[in-house]
């Protein structure tokens, strides 16, 4: 594929992680924080985001399987859940969290249960999504292109 | 426009910048930044090294305060050569929290001209409150961005230092403008720009001691909902 198409299918695929509502204004942060003296800053820490994620869902999935859920402790998970989320700009995942700290709040196991799908969901789905844009990425800078900046009013 | 090599991009290396007011010092200053969350860690430590901090990052309250050399015990490092220009911390950690170490660091005689600069994704006027009172210089809304980090070289104390009295209660204007004052379901799509809102209805709970129900006052409460 010739390089002009390859950034232009970058930058709509992109583009359309920010109109879907995934990824907010904080991932163009993370974005401005990467140069040539550090070309992999975004993709270390969504690295890290994944990992801690990962172990996070694992840890939240046994508390809630408590036959009594000490909602304290999930409300740890998920805080730290949110936390980490809102720190890379995963706006969607973010959002769950703070419907499930809510339900966590009324202690509403049934309900808690349906955000912690939902968050699992809504982890998996950006994951696939970042991944594959790191891929295009990765595509564009091996035919010797540079990534085209995302305009923050453009969303 | 290219992202790379397009822009003459700011690297650690670098002494003066152009953001750089009140520094008149080319040697860099010196971060302590305080936070439990392994991802939140290298985005503060990226923000500060960019924005020419020298940066120590550290996991938790217990370890800040052994690196400051103020647990009692032998440190094995010789903590006066590692001058320390300004401690930024998470509000909420397990064991120590990020206001138990503000109070410490605060409440000791070789470290409370340190300024100790308070992050947070709670954004709620009680908590905001507690840690100026207590003597943090500010109260940043997390996620951090780069423009609360250039804000940080204002607090630096070899940097311009206005009669505190005075900016604290600026400051806690400043900070109670873009508070919460009232409880929505689900935040709206954020701006760049916005401060996100805190979403938890402000009811005592059995919670954890970083849930922003709990030690709130009433009349803040009231304040808040009014």
């Amino acid at each position: 594929m010739e390089l002009g198409l390859m950034q232009r299918r970058l930058e709509d695929y992109t583009k359309s992680l920010f109109m879907e509502g995934l990824l907010d204004a904080q991932f163009l942060q993370l974005q401005q924080l990467q140069d040539e003296s550090n070309p992999g800053f975004v993709g270390e820490v969504v690295s890290l985001f994944f990992d801690d994620s990962e172990k996070l869902l694992n840890e939240l999935t046994s508390a809630m399987d408590q036959q009594i859920v000490d909602f304290r402790k999930v409300d740890s998970y998920v805080h730290q859940f949110k936390g980490s989320s809102s720190s890379i700009g995963a706006q969607r995942i973010k959002n769950v969290c703070i419907l499930f700290r809510n339900y966590i709040e009324e202690q509403n196991i049934e309900a808690c249960l349906r955000c912690l799908q939902q968050v699992k969901q809504e982890y998996y789905h950006v994951k696939s999504k970042l991944e594959t844009l790191f891929r295009l990425e990765q595509q564009v800078l091996a035919a010797g292109g540079s990534i085209p900046a995302i305009e923050v009013t453009s969303f | 426009m290219a992202r790379n090599g397009a822009f003459s991009r700011r690297r650690a290396s670098e002494g003066a910048d152009w953001f750089d007011l009140c520094q008149a010092n080319v040697e860099e200053a010196h971060v302590l930044a305080v936070d439990d969350s392994l991802v939140d860690r290298k985005v503060i430590e990226r923000l500060l090294k960019i924005s020419s901090f020298k940066v120590t990052a550290v996991d938790s309250g217990l370890r800040a305060l052994q690196f400051l050399g103020l647990d009692g015990e032998k440190s094995h490092v010789d903590f006066h050569s590692l001058k320390v220009d300004l401690i930024i911390t998470d509000y909420c950690m397990p064991g120590m929290t990020g206001y138990e170490l503000l109070k410490r660091i605060k409440g000791s005689s070789a470290l409370r001209e340190i300024p100790v600069v308070v992050m947070s994704s709670e954004n709620v006027v009680a908590r905001i409150d507690r840690c100026l009172e207590e003597g943090a210089e500010d109260f940043i809304v997390k996620p951090v961005k780069l423009s609360d980090v250039r804000r940080l070289k204002d607090y630096m104390a070899r940097g311009c230092q206005p009669d505190s009295g005075g900016k604290n209660h600026q400051k806690r204007k400043q900070l109670h403008g873009s508070a919460t004052s009232s409880w929505s379901p689900l935040p709206s799509v954020s701006s760049s720009r916005s401060r996100s809102r805190s979403q938890s209805p402000l009811v005592d709970t059995p919670a954890a001691p970083c849930s922003p129900s709990s030690l709130e006052s009433p009349t803040r409460r009231l304040r808040m909902t009014s």
